[in-house]
């Protein structure tokens, strides 16, 4: 199906130039990454820029970096190129994870984990992994650059906190000091390729310090910060569990849609919690990560 | 129109396109490669798939303009010197009913027995996550796969 407006391209070589670009056309440019999301947006619904600024030839936005205990991914860095990468399968286990269960191959040889914040849906695998890790995400224009921590980038469903004239330039991460395990279940409606009808990322450290994340539960994805009130310098038994799962209902806040209603929702995201804190626990001392665990199917 | 340059196949050739015009629909209606098809058209049946740059993409997703100096390889390039090993045996265990998925489930097949010659059932089954078929309930697709073992 063709695309029914039409619209100029552009594709700078550098990231001034990007800029340059951004700032003349302000809304009415939009950035070109993967386009997993942008050119079905641009098919489907009245998305209509004026010109699309292709990313894609700006080489140094497609490096995955690791210096100094810091984790530096580019915005083109694709999720297969993040599975792929022994640095972030060791360093940064749940990151691997949730990339692995991003749409099919085909979509993840293309789709950028920076494109995937931008889209900024609820259910984005990457959201519950870069919030426990404490992501920066880093932000461009004409007159500097800055960094937004990513508690504080998403707004809204498809909201986020970039403004006009700005690219996000990649994502810096810091490797946690201590030993720990991680987690992110995810539930489709079957094995392979679905949107998450839930998500939850838990990291946990030897020292019972937990983070713990959740998507397509609410309108942006979420850290639990009273779970991990309560959890945190506790191990895990049945009683402290139940106490956990009893206040998800507090946390998130989701919503009946096509894929799942919001009582089947939140019964679910207790459940998958559970799984994923004694996963997680489990993996400290484990050795070989194993891939994901999605329920259902 | 801008002028662009696609590696189709092995083969430089130049054409023009708008900016809007979508990599799919080059592919088959300006350089005349039919087997990528046009299914979903929004990236979730694989029917489109093909080989850009030695990966596979969902070439319904993708503007022509964005694979300017780029390589593509759809079915017709994987088979210039004959039907591959999976070819045959997709042929000989009667893998497909219509067709409209075969396309892009050899090339995301193909995909996976490059990286990994002997994947297990689930590695086969999440390699083609992404691609629906709609007759034979994958059960002879798998199969075929799975009998390319190495």
């Amino acid at each position: 199906m063709a695309i029914s407006h039409e619209f100029e391209y552009i594709k700078p070589k550098t990231v001034n130039e990007a800029v340059d670009i951004l700032a003349k056309y302000g809304s009415k440019a939009s950035i070109l990454a993967g386009g997993t999301d942008i050119v079905v947006k641009l098919k489907e619904t009245p998305f209509n820029p004026e010109i699309l600024v292709d990313i894609k030839g700006i080489d140094e936005l497609s490096k995955i970096e690791f210096s100094n205990g810091v984790l530096k991914i580019g915005a083109l860095v694709t999720f297969s190129e993040l599975i792929d990468s022994e640095i972030v399968k060791t360093n940064f286990p749940l990151i691997h994870e949730a990339s692995t269960t991003v749409a099919s191959i085909g979509t993840r040889n293309r789709a950028t984990i920076v494109g995937n914040i931008c889209s900024a849906v609820p259910s984005l695998d990457s959201g519950p992994a870069l919030l426990v890790y404490e992501a920066d995400v880093i932000v461009k224009n004409n007159s500097g650059e800055r960094k937004i921590s990513i508690k504080d980038w998403f707004t809204g469903p498809k909201k986020t906190a970039i403004k006009e004239g700005d690219l996000v330039i990649g994502l810096e991460i810091k490797k946690p000091t201590d030993k720990h395990g991680t987690s992110y279940v995810k539930l489709g409606r079957y094995r392979g390729e679905d949107l998450a009808q839930a998500g939850v990322g838990v990291f946990v450290t030897e020292s019972n310090n937990y983070k713990i994340s959740f998507c397509a539960l609410g309108p942006v994805p979420v850290r639990a910060t009273i779970i991990e009130n309560l959890l945190n310098g506790k191990s895990l038994d049945e009683k402290i569990l139940n106490e956990a799962k009893e206040l998800v209902e507090k946390v998130i806040s989701p919503i009946t849609d096509i894929r799942a209603s919001k009582e089947y929702r939140m019964h679910i995201a207790k459940v998958m919690l559970e799984r994923a804190l004694l996963k997680a626990k489990e993996r400290i001392t484990s050795v070989y990560h194993e891939t994901h665990d999605i329920l259902g199917g | 129109m801008s002028k662009i340059h696609i590696i189709l196949n092995g083969e430089r050739r130049s054409l023009h396109v708008e900016p809007n015009d979508i990599l799919l629909d080059v592919i088959r209606d300006k350089m005349g490669a039919k087997s990528p098809k046009c299914g979903c058209d929004r990236g979730d049946c694989g029917a489109c798939t093909i080989f850009l740059n030695g990966k596979s993409v969902k070439s319904c997703n993708i503007l022509a303009i964005e694979a300017d100096e780029q390589e593509i390889v759809t079915l017709e390039g994987l088979s210039e010197n004959g039907l591959t090993k999976l070819q045959e045996k997709f042929i000989n265990m009667n893998s497909f009913q219509c067709g409209f998925c075969a396309p892009g489930i050899t090339i995301a097949a193909t995909e996976l027995l490059n990286h990994n010659p002997n994947p297990t059932l689930d590695d086969v089954k999440e390699a083609l996550s992404g691609n629906l078929c709609r007759c034979t309930g994958y059960t002879p697709i798998l199969d075929a796969i799975m009998s390319c073992k190495k």
